[in-house]
């Protein structure tokens, strides 16, 4: 069995031995309807599609998934599992990952769980089924982004607290990139490259662009480097802070 | 087997290890002494794979701790201080997962688990949470996961850390049957201990080497050593006695217990003499003992003298 299967396996089964699994599945789940009926107007819009579920994503993961990626390195630290796990015959890297797509796979599971909107749409009206199949993976690929970030943060602190805000920070940063909010603090002094650089990181104009289902390279690409990016800058956090 | 070479680790201008170069063998178990932050932990955390060190070099069994890290990880067993565990999970299911990393052969799998389960005696507590246990069954526990894959090389440390004086025991005699065929290094501050399960010692102080010898050659270096110990109904008769034999160098009376301790000029045998000289003078003796050394005393003396040197220098 490779090293990643082993780590992948504990850890998503060590969420679901503690109540922190089924809290959040049913808060995700609550919330996420209670945006699409009574923010998004699912019924008033008349629409047979999940744009008013989908739309709210970004918002709830910004909450939601840097309560899952905090403990991830945080709580290794600090119990000192961090040593135990990096003397088994492991790399870093398979580590890394394999904690991350554990996290990923338990965030998977409750996206899944929202499937019975998907079948009262379908109930209702005669919905483009290959749009809510791409906002789905644009929807799971923005989560492992914010995961990936939410990994990295909680790799630099001990205190899950401290990993939860960072994050919650950087993530609403990454997400508004592309608004006035974050674009003006560049724009008085920074050359129109960068700003431009800075817009095309947001996470919504790449959401946005997925979830009306033009599943394009470029999109896709973004949010698998940003991933990428942010897990790589784990184990270089991991190996620095290890020893304090 | 584990050899190190000027092994050395520093954070910025701090030195917590400062090149430490040993080699143990199979069937030796090395006990690591001294204060704490004396570099114990780290040098074994360095030897584990757990840090990397800033200088010099570490072999596993001929693997190199750097460039052939999987391989020398492979080969070895580690309890890190504070034996961590994921609390969350049964014991069964943290060893199980332990034997799944370390890649042990699903022909032998069974038999290790049992051999680790029994040997620590966990079978009671299998099926419980690692949280609920008490420190003495997580200590076993984060032991038995060290040993589950039959490790050629074991790194314990601080093993009996927060034991009862009977798991203490069972802990070392745990480590005694294993130390046949197997290269063990266990750190401790516990000074009996070292007589209990080392046949080597090694006290670290501010990082470097001060001493490496069996712990019976430490014992030797102790004003205590071969020095003769006694309790009398007649205290100043038998200091009076003692005075007139030779070889004595200084006789010393414990004012709590009365305990009246003659020791030898350099390199003499008092003991019979001073035997003579007590039945000579008719002196009731309650008990008179032959010491062999007081590790404390050379711990102290070895690890405090350096410290008082590098003050004055």
């Amino acid at each position: 069995m490779s090293a990643i299967t082993g780590v992948f396996k504990r850890e998503l089964r060590s969420y679901f031995a503690t109540p922190v699994a089924y809290v959040f599945i049913v808060i995700f789940l609550v919330l996420s309807s209670a945006f699409t009926f009574y923010l998004g107007n699912f019924y008033e819009r008349g629409q047979a599609d999940l744009m008013p579920f989908f739309n709210f994503h970004p918002w709830l993961y910004l909450f939601l998934v840097p309560a899952v990626s905090m403990r991830l390195w945080s709580e290794e630290r600090k119990s000192g599992t961090i040593e135990l796990l990096l003397t088994l015959p492991i790399t870093m890297w398979q580590a890394v990952v394999g904690k991350f797509l554990a996290a990923w796979a338990f965030i998977g599971i409750a996206l899944a769980l929202t499937f019975p909107l998907w079948i009262t749409v379908t109930y209702l009206g005669n919905p483009d089924h290959g749009v809510i199949v791409a906002s789905y993976i644009g929807s799971m690929l923005m989560a492992g982004a914010f995961l990936s970030i939410g990994s990295c943060i909680s790799a630099s602190t001990r205190n899950q607290v401290v990993a939860f805000i960072l994050t919650v920070v950087v993530c609403f940063a990454l997400v508004m990139a592309g608004f006035p909010l974050v674009l003006d603090a560049f724009r008085a002094w920074a050359p129109q490259g960068l700003v431009d650089a800075i817009a095309g990181l947001s996470f919504l104009t790449h959401f946005a662009s997925i979830s009306k289902g033009v599943i394009d390279l470029r999109d896709l690409l973004y949010f698998l480097l940003m991933i990428g990016f942010w897990l790589y800058a784990s184990a270089i956090v991991i190996d620095l802070k290890k020893a304090d | 087997m584990i050899e190190t070479h000027a092994l050395g680790k520093r954070y910025g201008e701090f030195t917590a290890v400062d090149g430490i170069t040993f080699k143990v063998e199979p069937g030796q178990v090395l006990g690591f002494l001294g204060p704490n932050g004396a570099g114990k932990s780290t040098t074994m955390k360095m030897i584990a794979g757990f840090l990397a060190p800033t200088s010099g070099t570490a072999k596993v069994c001929g693997f190199d701790i750097a460039s052939q890290a999987l391989e020398a990880k492979r080969v070895l067993g580690y309890l890190p201080e504070g034996a961590p565990s994921y609390g969350e999970m049964s014991v069964r299911q943290f060893l199980d997962f332990i034997a799944d990393m370390r890649g042990v052969d699903r022909s032998v799998r069974d038999r290790r688990l049992d051999d680790a389960i029994g040997r620590l005696q966990l079978e009671a507590v299998l099926e419980q949470p690692i949280d609920t246990l008490s420190k003495g069954f997580k200590r076993r526990v984060g032991l038995a996961q060290a040993i589950v894959h039959d490790p050629k090389v074991l790194i314990l440390d601080e093993p009996t850390d927060g034991l009862d004086p009977n798991q203490k025991h069972e802990v070392r005699t745990l480590i005694n049957a294993m130390s046949r065929d197997k290269t063990i290094i266990v750190s401790t501050h516990v000074l009996e201990e070292v007589h209990a399960v080392c046949n080597r010692a090694i006290i670290i102080a501010r990082g470097r080497i001060l001493a490496d010898a069996t712990p019976a050659e430490l014992e030797a270096r102790s004003r205590y050593h071969q020095a003769v110990s006694l309790t009398a109904g007649n205290l100043m008769a038998a200091r009076e006695a003692l005075s007139r034999v030779p070889d004595v160098a200084a006789i010393e009376v414990d004012a709590q217990d009365g305990r009246l301790t003659a020791f030898p000029k350099p390199g003499r045998q008092i003991f019979t003499a001073v035997s003579d000289a007590l039945r000579e003078q008719n002196i009731v003796v309650r008990e008179l003992a032959l010491e062999g050394g007081r590790l404390d005393e050379v711990f102290r003396t070895i690890t405090q003298g350096t410290a008082a040197k590098e003050a004055t220098a």
